[in-house]
């Protein structure tokens, strides 16, 4: 779920949720366009970790921790945005 | 999960969303800059260097059931988004003994696939519930 310590960029850990990533030694930047079309239902999720806000505090969240309960992972332009 | 810092996100909780929601925002936010999660999400848009409304749904398999994208301007309908859930847990329960026709919402009808249910949806499921 969350966590205060090891707060770092949000990246992807290269793998799908509760699996190990394929290609360790492969730098993120370039399997972006491999990975991309990672997107599909009835597939697994792309696994990361990102650094948040939560309850008042500074977080980081790996999406594999939720594994066992429901998700919804919502993107958005930007903070103060109007919609 | 927006590219704003985590340092934006509490200034947006603190100062207005906190306004709109008693307590502010229950669930945490993310934060992406750079986009990088949102790009293997598909939803990073790089020209504009933000993330459009990408919506998804994912299974306590970590599998991803439904998702819906929009461009900036147009907000979602989170009451579709909580029926889709609720749709696919029904399934879940179900282990796929029950499937959720068009327009199914909680307490409305299921359908049960079954050789003796080809050709006969048309008795089970009437037009007029894909509306109400």
């Amino acid at each position: 779920m969350t966590e205060k310590s090891a707060i770092g960029c949000a990246r992807p850990t290269g793998g799908p949720v509760g699996e190990e990533p394929k290609d360790v030694g492969i730098p993120v930047q370039q399997t972006h366009k491999e990975t991309q079309t990672m997107i599909k239902v009835g597939k697994k999720a792309p696994d990361f970790v990102a650094p948040g806000y939560h309850n008042g505090d500074f977080t980081s969240v790996k999406l594999s921790e939720y594994l066992g309960k429901w998700v919804l992972l919502c993107f958005y332009p930007g903070d103060f945005t109007f919609v | 999960m927006s590219i704003d810092s985590q340092f934006v996100h509490k200034m947006w909780n603190d100062h207005e969303l906190s306004k709109m929601v008693e307590g502010g925002i229950p669930y945490p936010m993310l934060s992406d800059a750079g986009g990088k999660v949102g790009t293997v999400y598909g939803v990073y848009d790089e020209d504009a260097g933000v993330e459009t409304r990408g919506r998804f749904i994912i299974d306590p398999d970590g599998v991803i059931q439904a998702y819906e994208v929009l461009t900036p301007p147009v907000g979602r309908n989170i009451n579709e988004t909580f029926r889709q859930v609720q749709a696919f847990q029904l399934i879940r329960e179900t282990k796929g003994g029950e499937a959720t026709p068009s327009g199914w919402k909680p307490g409305k009808s299921t359908l049960k696939p079954s050789i003796n249910l080809v050709g006969k949806v048309w008795e089970e499921w009437k037009t007029k519930q894909a509306f109400d």
